[in-house]
């Protein structure tokens, strides 16, 4: 009897969904992610799938195309007018969603509120560089040191209107682990291809086009529905019934389904980015461990015995079914042309052991692992399997795989590195070593100034005087040899445990041709659907 | 001395095989199949470590190379796991009889302490009357509006937020058997209160309250006994209903963690896996869930007709 009341509860629900689909047209595209979207302040949040689908209602200065190259967005032009001094030649006549004109006092509103403290994005911009205005549409950045790359990443430093964020008590930025609701976290005013016409916090959230868009639109879209599917069983059979026209990631178990399916194809890929495990070195006891006093990570014997346990393989072939690539580094080797350089420590339980009982824990120690349970392809299943290596050469992890709102809220900065041990994963925005080397391996204190993602709190001053050099030098091949040194360095210290290159899994309807970024960033403006 | 045990239990037995229940009993060859396979998965669990081939509990003993193998009678199955692994490399079966460990002992559990609570109270409100009275049984009919997964889900979510620092694995047991205990008791309170308010206009009650004996000791030697009939038959359904709820919860995710996986979890586990071709983690511990029920169901069934004077 209370089995067949809920199981009406289910049946009312799914209608009232079904109704709410079936009411879209055909250019109406249909696609689902496994996570939510949940605050729509840009600077929230520095997680690939938020900065990439704010991104096609937000835009930066610059912007990549399909292929990740760098072009035009909201500056026709850039130049270097000396190493340290850059001049920005701001598009014309840009008119926000809302209402408001693009000019430079924008720029220089977002350049300080992406610096601003709750923002998640501070490494946008150098701290110390400033932005002076020349005119209405001539922006200069003066730098404190030359930086060839300061504009690699600014696809996802988006543009704010100031007058419109101001009138709305949004220029605080909305923190990952703050639940309170400012006007920015609710609705968007960008200057891009898609407004948001209706969001649905967790659930659903509507994009229409942007009939005053700057550019020509190069999709064909009257509309497009996202929707969080948690379950990988019930977002691929949406992807098949033909109830969704767009799907990511297809669990690696779905793809031969999906590419067998006379309607859709599963696109795949290497992915740009890295998963792998930190460790808490910072603090002088761990938050969750049985060994009290002092903390065993602080010990690179004790970082080398939990790399050395971890069988990768068995991970590609039983987790990913082969749709990973295994990593040295914690840098894809398609970004960084001397990673094959570098050799993964071997698998070698034996040599695990006896390095952690020279470290003085031969029968090992109890530790805390956070895990996402809906961010990375089989996530918490990876975690599982580390769980169970470890097991084996003495170390008990207590598993906490949560959701990735609460994942996040719990490690990030925003909540003081709530965390012993995690698993992670990083792409870096720049497609470039020094975002790397800066983000997820610079000295960093307290509240994560110098390392904001640096959840472990790895510290070596070389790296960091490298990768200080890593920023200035212009020569490429000198700036390699750098990037090299300062990766030997980390790698033999075990800062991290890198894992693997994910892949990528899109499954889509072939009515809709696209464009699959390898940084698994889904462009809406590249979408034509027949 | 010893001839007297031996005669007394003769006596026992005589009187057992003699009973109406017994004959009931013989009658349905339906019945004794779910009794026989109820006590074969009592067994089973109850010695699950012996008969198991592997403790899928200890994450150390798993090779996830072993991981999504299919039962040995299809191609790539292996001997060793007879009804395939999991992703991690658990065993089915081990997992199962293990898994149904933890369903039936929450199942127990939970009966227990909700049958003890709604006794109680049943008892209490029966026979004080009164405000007392209208008071519990106002607050079981308050609870009666809400769905049981439902106050299950409620106690869950507040345990873990009050406590947040207790592990899932260590407090996932006793949080369920609460969880569960606390939305089943109102059947067996009011059932108890209905007999109660019966029984205690009888003479042998007043006879008692004459002869100056405590309410408690009334209530428990001389109320209780009588009342005892529904009770049980109460208890043997809501088995089957607590089994049921427990896999319902861990199946959402707030029961049993996965690396302790109950029958639940096992097909939680594998329903992401479902379509894509690796049917078995999913399909038998749920073949294994159902089974289970419905004997226990059947079993409950038969007891409430055999001990109904009305249906005999």
């Amino acid at each position: 009897m209370k089995l067949n009341s809920l199981k009406k509860m289910l049946l009312t629900s799914t209608l009232v969904l079904g109704m709410g689909m079936g009411a879209a047209t055909a250019e109406t595209l249909k696609f689902a992610f496994q996570g939510t979207l949940k605050s729509l302040d840009p600077y929230s949040l520095n997680e690939t799938f938020t900065l990439g689908t704010l991104g096609n209602v937000y835009e930066g200065l610059t912007r990549r195309d399909g292929d990740l190259n760098i072009e035009p967005a909201l500056a026709t032009s850039w130049e270097v007018l000396e190493p340290t001094r850059w001049r920005f030649h701001l598009r014309q006549g840009v008119k926000f969603h809302q209402g408001g004109d693009f000019n430079a006092d924008d720029v220089i509103f977002s350049a300080e509120r992406v610096r601003a403290e709750g923002s998640d994005l501070t490494t946008r911009i150098p701290a110390d560089a400033k932005f002076v205005k020349v005119d209405d549409y001539t922006v200069d950045v003066v730098l404190t040191s030359p930086n060839p790359i300061l504009h690699y990443e600014w696809e996802t430093w988006v543009m704010l209107d100031k007058e419109w964020t101001e009138a709305n008590d949004s220029v605080a930025v909305t923190s990952a682990s703050d639940d309170s609701a400012s006007a920015i976290s609710l609705e968007t005013n960008g200057t891009g291809p898609f407004m948001i016409s209706s969001h649905d916090t967790g659930v659903s959230t509507t994009f229409v086009p942007n009939a005053d868009w700057w550019d020509s639109a190069s999709h064909n879209l009257t509309s497009a529905v996202f929707t969080t599917i948690g379950s990988d069983a019930t977002r691929v059979a949406a992807l098949l019934s033909g109830e969704l026209d767009m799907v990511y990631p297809v669990p690696v178990q779905d793809l031969k389904r999906v590419s067998d399916n006379a309607t859709t194809t599963a696109l795949t890929g290497p992915e740009l980015r890295t998963i792998f495990l930190g460790m808490d070195q910072m603090r002088d006891e761990l938050l969750y461990s049985n060994i009290k006093g002092k903390n065993p990570f602080k010990d690179v014997r004790v970082r080398k015995a939990f790399y050395q346990a971890i069988d990768i393989e068995a991970i590609k072939l039983k987790i990913m079914r082969n749709l990973s690539t295994p990593s040295a580094i914690m840098i894809s080797p398609f970004l960084f042309s001397k990673s094959g350089d570098f050799q993964r420590f071997p698998y070698d339980i034996e040599a695990s052991k006896s390095l952690l009982a020279e470290a003085g824990y031969p029968e090992g120690f109890e530790v805390g692992m956070d895990c996402p349970n809906d961010r990375y392809v089989n996530d918490e299943a990876i975690c599982q399997a580390v769980t169970g290596m470890l097991a084996k050469v003495g170390i008990k992890v207590n598993l906490n795989a949560q959701p990735k709102s609460k994942y996040f809220a719990k490690v990030l900065a925003s909540n003081g590195y709530d965390t012993s041990f995690y698993l992670l994963g990083w792409t870096p925005g720049s497609l470039d070593s020094w975002n790397v080397l800066t983000n997820l391996h610079g000295c960093r204190d307290e509240t994560g100034a110098g390392g904001p993602f640096n959840l472990g709190g790895y510290c070596n001053p070389e790296v960091d005087a490298l990768s200080a050099k890593i920023l200035t030098e212009n020569d490429p091949a000198v700036r390699d040899d750098l990037i090299a040194q300062a990766f030997k360095m980390t790698t033999d210290e075990v800062s991290h445990i890198p894992l693997h290159q994910q892949g990528l899994a899109w499954g889509v309807s072939n009515d809709v041709e696209l464009k699959q970024r390898a940084d698994n960033v889904f462009s809406l403006r590249y979408v034509t659907k027949n | 001395m010893e001839d007297k045990n031996i005669k007394e239990e003769t006596n026992w037995f005589a009187r057992a095989i003699d009973s109406d229940i017994f004959y009931s009993f013989t009658r349905s060859k339906l019945v004794m199949v779910a009794a026989f396979v109820t006590f074969a998965y009592f067994f089973i669990a109850l010695f699950a470590p012996i008969l198991a081939t592997q403790n899928p509990f200890d994450l150390g003993s798993l090779d996830l190379m072993d991981g999504l193998t299919p039962p040995a009678w299809q191609e790539g199955g292996s001997s060793k796991f007879l009804i395939g692994t999991d992703d991690q490399g658990r065993d089915l079966l081990s997992a199962i009889m293990y898994g149904s460990r933890i369903s039936l002992a929450v199942g127990f559990t939970s009966v227990f302490c909700a049958a003890l609570l709604g006794i109680s109270l049943g008892l209490i409100s029966g026979y004080f009357g009164g405000f007392i009275d209208t008071l519990i049984m106002r607050i079981a009919d308050i609870q009666l509006t809400f769905p049981s997964i439902l106050i299950a889900l409620l106690i869950d979510g507040t345990v873990s937020a009050l406590f947040p620092e207790v592990r899932r694995e260590d407090s996932a047991f006793w949080v369920l058997v609460l969880a569960i205990s606390l939305s089943f008791w109102v059947q067996y309170a009011r059932t108890v209160r209905s007999s109660v308010l019966v029984e205690k206009e009888r003479e042998y009650v007043q006879a008692a309250k004459l002869i100056g004996l405590r309410p408690f000791i009334i209530m428990l030697r001389h109320v209780l006994p009588n009342v005892l009939g529904p009770v049980l038959v109460i208890a043997t359904i809501n088995l089957a209903l607590a089994i049921i709820t427990e896999a319902t919860l861990s199946f959402l995710g707030v029961g049993i963690p996965v690396t302790q996986p109950s029958l639940g979890t096992l097909i939680r586990i594998g329903q992401d896996f479902l379509f894509s071709g690796e049917w078995w983690i999913t399909i038998f511990p749920g073949v294994a869930l159902a089974i289970i029920v419905l004997s226990v169901n059947l079993v409950g069934d038969w007891l409430r007709d055999a001990l109904n004077p009305k249906l005999r």
